[in-house]
């Protein structure tokens, strides 16, 4: 399925809409006013490099940072407003319309607690239910993510399963509450390339089944390609370039984005010198005048450092965050990579 | 002509490893009979699933580490005893490079004094002249003097790792051992790093022993590829063939499996079933309870590494029987 962006860059009838979020921490800012709408069953990836952002827009949207974050904005799920929500109204949405499978190793499995157990407790609290019915719901979800012999695995513990087994049974907890979307940080950071491709088949394949919505949170292009309908590209606390997954691997438009891909050894075709983007990202505490992506932007001009370019729309469902980047016209012809 | 710069000859590494809490300690081979080559100013890439011995054969490549069975040879000679002098002045010849450089470096020391350091340890260069030079090599790495004034956490991770990686070149060595050196960068500057070590080798004429998991990294650098399973090399060869044109379906899955963005333009293979555990190796073809291609021979019967017509190696029964059945067909 693909959602079409309107002129303003949302789309019909959202089931999730993040407008102008920012967040800061000790006074820095981090997030400079994200806007992003999800639709029901749609895929959408989050892709940018280490910092940019990712993970702090979905714990802010879920009210998910340490005290001392001041965050602004708002965060629509149908007619609930949950930026500065009370707890409890928070806490009926988090596992259960909206669930999230944490980047933080720290967050997942319990050691010490039986697997069925642990699932058990994610139904109780979202599903109502009780007793023998949890334990056969646990063991369908078991076999949903596609565990093996789930009946005997819900008796076992986190470190007798393999990493991507015990990745499917985060998956299934937050399946326990039958979310309408599931945020995924990270979900195969950790895990081999073959049982990544399993646990992102799991993913499109719940994802069909049940309508649900996904966002995919990932530094990697081709783990995002794979999975998604639509594609943001953050960079330094915005989202800089947003776009339906093969066009914007077609034709990128930001210069940012270019340099990605361009960045990228092919795994096919001609090899040739990698182009990487010079520099490094800039820190929150420092950034520049005008554009982020200035310092290290071959297109860079005298007016990128007047102000920061907002993300505007450029084609039908394109929206990029630089001023050269004209209507769905490549800034920079792309390299024939896979020639 | 002279033997190769560095060459594995069945090398074997066990572990004995602990099952639960309680439990007997069970043996591991981490590295089976592992036998590879790098010649000079060539790049032999290592892939494989996490757990499958690739470390440890980098380890055991440097000597850092003995082989419980087989030898390994440096230009020809067999590596001297750990911890010797001569096993020292050796060291100098072959250096290695990790994937935490924040852990690689020392965070009280500015960079600049652990350039100097291997030029102090091995007694390179007039002591006067130390300093000047590791500032050289902190140049033809890209970094600024300003950089090499700066501690460690004082570099963003690209920088860190070029420092890592000018220190190993202060002996001038042979051969690189870089265990997943780009890993942990960000795909604009793993771009950086990628481009410096290529460079570094077509200059100095480097033979580098480069382990990633990430095979799009591994074709960007190497001239051979050799993929690891459990312990053991099931498919060596030249690193465009093996790609485009893998022989052996564990090579084949990741291939198929590795994330590119954009269109694929080969179906995708995906595996059923879990990573092997290593301490309970699978009869006959390590493989077969996750190959799509496995046939009841492969359940008792071990596939050998042995040579295909194209030149490669292979150890897999079905790869070698169409191999035959090609052959005798045309
Ligand atoms: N609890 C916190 N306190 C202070 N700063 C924080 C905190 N959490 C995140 N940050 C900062 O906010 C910025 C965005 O962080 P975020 O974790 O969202 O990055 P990310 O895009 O998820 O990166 P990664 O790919 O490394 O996970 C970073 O500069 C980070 O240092
Ligand atoms: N010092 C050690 N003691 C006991 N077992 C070890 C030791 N080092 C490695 N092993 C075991 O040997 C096997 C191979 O490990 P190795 O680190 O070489 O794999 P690898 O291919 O480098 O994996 P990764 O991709 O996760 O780095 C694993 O089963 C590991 O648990
Ligand atoms: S606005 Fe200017 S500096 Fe920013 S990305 Fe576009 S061309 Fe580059
Ligand atoms: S020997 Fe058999 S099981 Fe092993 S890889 Fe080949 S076909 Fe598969
Ligand atoms: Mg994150
Ligand atoms: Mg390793």
């Amino acid at each position: 399925m693909s959602t079409v962006l309107d002129r303003f860059g949302t789309v019909a009838d959202p089931l999730v809409e993040i407008n102008g979020l920012t967040v800061a921490f000790d006074g820095v800012k981090v997030l400079h006013g994200i806007d992003l709408s999800v639709a029901r069953g749609e895929a959408v990836g989050l892709v940018g490099e280490s910092g940019c952002g990712k993970s702090v827009t979905w714990l802010a949207a879920l009210g998910l940072l340490p005290k001392k974050a001041s965050v602004s904005g708002n965060v629509r799920l149908g007619s609930t407003e949950l930026i500065d929500a009370e707890p409890d109204v928070l806490d009926t949405v988090r596992g259960g319309r909206i669930a999230m499978i944490f980047q933080d190793p720290a967050s997942a499995l319990n050691p010490v607690l039986r697997l069925g157990k642990q699932v058990g407790e994610a139904l109780a609290l979202h599903g109502g239910l009780s007793g023998a019915a949890i334990r056969a719901e646990a063991r369908r979800l078991f076999d949903l993510v596609g565990i093996p012999d789930a009946a005997r695995r819900l008796d076992a513990f986190p470190h007798e399963l393999s990493g991507g087994q015990n990745q499917r049974v985060m998956i299934a907890m937050a399946l326990a509450g039958k979310p309408d979307l599931l945020v995924a940080d990270e979900p195969t950071t950790a895990l081999d390339a073959t049982i990544q491709a399993q646990i992102l088949e799991l993913l499109t394949k719940i994802r069909r089944e049940t309508d649900m919505a996904l966002v995919l949170i990932s530094h990697d292009l081709g783990v995002i390609s794979q999975t998604c309908d639509r594609v943001c590209v953050m960079y330094a606390g915005r989202i800089i370039e947003t776009a339906e997954a093969q066009s914007l691997f077609d034709t990128p438009l930001h210069p940012y984005t270019q340099g990605l891909i361009a960045a990228l050894p092919p795994l096919e075709g001609v090899r040739r010198r990698l182009d990487p983007i010079e520099g490094n990202v800039p820190e929150p505490w420092n950034l520049p005048p005008g554009c982020a992506f200035a310092p290290r932007c071959p297109r860079r001009g005298e007016a990128c450092d007047a102000g920061v370019p907002p993300l505007a729309w450029k084609a039908p469902g394109r929206f990029a965050a630089c001023i050269k980047a004209l209507q769905a016209e490549p800034v920079r012809p792309r390299e024939p990579v896979y020639a | 002509m002279s033997a190769p710069l560095l060459q594995t000859r069945n090398v074997t590494r066990c572990y004995g490893m602990r099952k639960g809490l309680l439990g007997r300690s069970v043996e591991v081979r981490a590295v089976d009979g592992v036998s590879l080559t790098v010649e000079r100013g060539r790049t032999l890439g290592l892939v494989g699933e996490s757990g499958s011995g690739k470390s440890t054969t980098g380890r055991l490549a440097l000597g850092l580490e003995k082989p419980d069975a087989g030898d390994v040879l440096f230009k020809g000679a067999a590596m001297p005893g750990t911890d010797s002098l001569a096993w020292r002045q050796m060291r100098a010849r072959m250096q290695m490079i990790y994937q935490d450089p924040l852990g690689a470096l020392d965070r009280r020391l500015q960079i600049v004094e652990q350039v100097r350091e291997p030029f102090d340890v091995h007694g390179l260069g007039q002591p006067k002249e130390r300093e000047a030079l590791a500032f050289a090599l902190l140049q033809s790495v890209g970094l600024r003097a300003d950089q090499g004034r700066r501690y460690p956490h004082e570099l963003s991770g690209g920088q860190r790792q070029r420092a890592v990686i000018a220190r190993a070149l202060a002996t001038k060595p042979d051969l690189l051992v870089c265990d997943e050196p780009v890993s942990a960068l960000d795909v604009s500057i793993q771009a950086q790093v990628i481009n410096l070590l290529v460079d570094i080798q077509q200059e100095l004429g480097l033979g580098l022993l480069f382990i990633s998991h990430d095979l799009k990294v591994i074709r960007q650098v190497s001239h051979r590829v050799a993929v690891m399973y459990l312990g053991r090399i099931v498919e060596e060869g030249e690193a465009d063939l093996l790609l485009s044109n893998p022989a052996h379906p564990y090579t084949e899955a990741l291939v198929s499996a590795a994330p590119v963005p954009g269109r694929r333009t080969r179906p995708r293979i995906v595996l059923q079933g879990d990573p092997p555990n290593p301490a309970a190796r699978p009869s006959g073809c390590a493989f077969h309870p996750r190959c799509h291609a496995a046939r009841e021979r492969c359940k008792v019967e071990s596939p050998l590494l042995k040579p295909m017509p194209d030149g490669r190696l292979a150890a897999c029964h079905v790869a070698h029987d169409q191999a035959n059945f090609l052959k005798a067909a045309s």
